[in-house]
């Protein structure tokens, strides 16, 4: 749609200007002024350059946080998006059974953040949840609170029971918006089947496929509530990822300092990301119209 | 209770249906692999088994949980839902969760709605900076706003107020309803608009009377995703409140604190905060995947 140019639309966004400016501006300032004195307490401060920065680029555990995070965000990216795009396929098309399908598949996007961190912790313990239980019968040992590596494999199986439905949404909606004429011409080429997904329903996809690695990618960034509950970042420090190691240096800890220095260092990752996300948006916005 | 239990029934009738529908249906269908019931079948049992599981334990006594290990409840027992709907510890949790909830959602789209008109049909200067400096606000992590949003709250005076809540969710649900209404608006021809001017209507009256109807679903989906986020988030909400405004996620992760856990009554109140998303998700079944991309697909 052609936009025409007015100024006077200003006022009509002012009321958001205001409201996001009070709620992200004010609290990002103080970070940044916390990041960049020191204090002795008795809410003395004084200016303390750079410091802070150099101190958490140089601590081994803001890098360890990241590492995990990052290994996290990758592993879930694996399992998720190949997974979604091959529940997608399969999904009915039409119909009361399509209906029934995203409604079943939608339940655990809408679930809140830490029950579905309670599900999985009642699910996997060994005395009272089903899957525990049943590993456990099996003769494998399975402990997410003691062993590292139990404690990976249940926020990763969790991640994905919770999330690989949105990737699988996303992809349905792409698929579903395939002309007919795209398959029958495959069909009088003869097209295989995998043919068909490579040359047809996955460049179609695409754009809907970038948004959903992008989004999962950035929530995932970000995750904090279900590991929590879970895990509470342990055993040890295993689990602990970025939020999580924010929180407990900011609020448990109370070390202002540092924590501000991280967490600006963090909005920066994720300004670089959500601009990717934008550009993508916007190109996509610019090809439907 | 039971007969709406999502386990395995409502997933097992679906394969034979899904091949006879996918039979007729045009040659769309005949490129599905072989066996998508199958494949179906088991990813929605992957999905509901945890589910079930959680309904299972909230449905029994805390000694057949911890002394054996059943399937389905013996002794099927409504006890622990009855503790927490007559504890006022428990039930004002949803009351705190629903109240600032609800405030965030109106607030969110008040200020929304007439944004989202201004970027659908106006350009105007530092028009997309704004637009990009929304999306950044929704991708922000919590974690990076929990301090300073205790400190700011806490010396206007706001700590534990339902208020607080609700204003510090609009950090992420602002952006959210905005461009989500956006996507829906571009949709709506702008020459709606000149001829509602010519006919004489007034800003204000068209935007109410006209505008608001032709995009009501877009506002529909916009006020579920921002009751929604609000309701699923627990780190800011838990920061912000003390006992007050306690919502019910905290509630729940603090009594996990104690020694002897009330698996049965956890497992209750975990049911109860799935039941507002379950209630309403066959209207918004078409609209998932587009609320979470804000209004893309």
């Amino acid at each position: 749609m052609e936009k025409t140019t007015n100024q006077k639309a200003w006022f009509l966004v002012l009321p958001v200007l205001l409201l996001v400016g009070f709620s992200a501006v004010i609290p990002l300032m103080t970070v940044v002024n916390y990041s960049v004195q020191d204090t002795f307490g008795n809410n003395q401060f004084f200016w303390a350059g750079l410091e802070w920065f150099e101190t958490m680029l140089e601590s081994d555990r803001m890098w360890n946080a990241l590492g995990r995070q990052l290994m996290f965000s990758a592993i879930i990216l694996a399992i998720e998006v190949p997974l979604g795009i091959f529940v997608a396929l399969n999904m009915p098309k039409s119909g009361f059974w399509a209906s029934l399908c995203l409604v079943l598949m939608s339940l655990p996007l809408l679930i809140p953040w830490n029950v579905v961190g309670t599900i999985w912790q009642i699910f996997g313990r060994v005395d009272i949840g089903l899957l525990g239980y049943t590993l456990d019968a099996l003769g494998i040992s399975y402990n997410y609170t003691q062993n590292t590596v139990a404690a990976w494999v249940t926020i990763i199986v969790m991640d994905v029971w919770h999330w690989t439905s949105l990737v699988a949404l996303l992809a349905y909606a792409g698929l579903k918006s395939i002309p007919d004429a795209y398959y029958q011409a495959a069909k009088i080429d003869q097209a295989s089947r995998f043919k068909v997904f490579r040359y047809i329903e996955l460049p179609k996809m695409a754009g809907v496929l970038m948004i959903a690695i992008l989004l999962r990618f950035m929530d995932s960034f970000m995750i904090y509530t279900e590991p929590f509950v879970v895990t509470g970042g342990g055993p040890g420090n295993a689990t602990t990822l970025l939020s999580i190691d924010l929180v407990k240096m900011a609020l448990g800890q109370f070390d202002l300092g540092p924590a501000a220095a991280f967490s600006i260092m963090y909005f920066l990752v994720i300004l670089v990301i959500s601009y990717v996300f934008y550009i993508t948006m916007t190109t996509l916005d610019q090809k439907g119209s | 209770m039971t007969d709406t239990t999502p386990a395995a029934p409502g997933a097992a009738p679906i394969p034979g249906n899904v091949t006879a529908s996918s039979r007729t249906t045009a040659s769309f269908s005949r490129f599905r692999p072989s066996g998508s019931a199958v494949v179906m079948t088991l990813y929605l049992l992957f999905l509901l088994l945890p589910i079930y599981w959680l309904l299972n334990m909230s449905l029994k006594t805390n000694t057949e949980i911890l002394n054996s290990f059943t399937l389905w409840p013996r002794n099927l027992t409504l006890d622990n839902y009855q503790t927490i709907l007559t504890d006022p510890a428990w039930y004002s949790g949803y009351i705190n969760s629903l109240i600032y909830v609800v405030m965030n959602t109106v607030i969110s789209l008040l200020v929304a709605l007439p944004a989202a008109y201004a970027f659908s049909r106006y350009n105007f200067m530092g028009d997309k900076h704004l637009f990009f400096w929304l999306l950044t606000n929704r991708m922000a992590p919590p974690a990076v706003f929990a301090l300073p949003f205790f400190q700011l709250y806490s010396s206007v005076g706001l700590f534990d107020t339902h208020i607080a809540v609700a204003l510090a969710h609009t950090l992420f649900n602002v952006p959210l309803a905005v461009w989500i209404l956006e996507g829906f608006m571009r949709g709506v021809p702008k020459e709606i608009d000149e001829t509602a001017y010519l006919d004489g209507y007034s800003f204000g009256g068209f935007f109410v009377k006209i505008f608001m109807p032709l995009v009501a679903s877009g506002i529909g989906v916009a006020a579920f995703f921002c009751f929604m986020f609000s309701w699923v988030e627990l780190l800011l909400s838990r920061t912000l409140t003390t006992v007050d405004a306690k919502p019910i996620a905290a509630i729940m992760t603090r009594t996990q604190g104690a020694a002897g856990i009330d698996w049965g009554v956890l497992a209750a109140a975990g049911v109860l905060t799935i039941l507002p998303g379950a209630l309403v998700i066959w209207f918004v079944r078409n609209y998932i995947a587009k609320g979470f991309a804000l209004g893309r697909v």
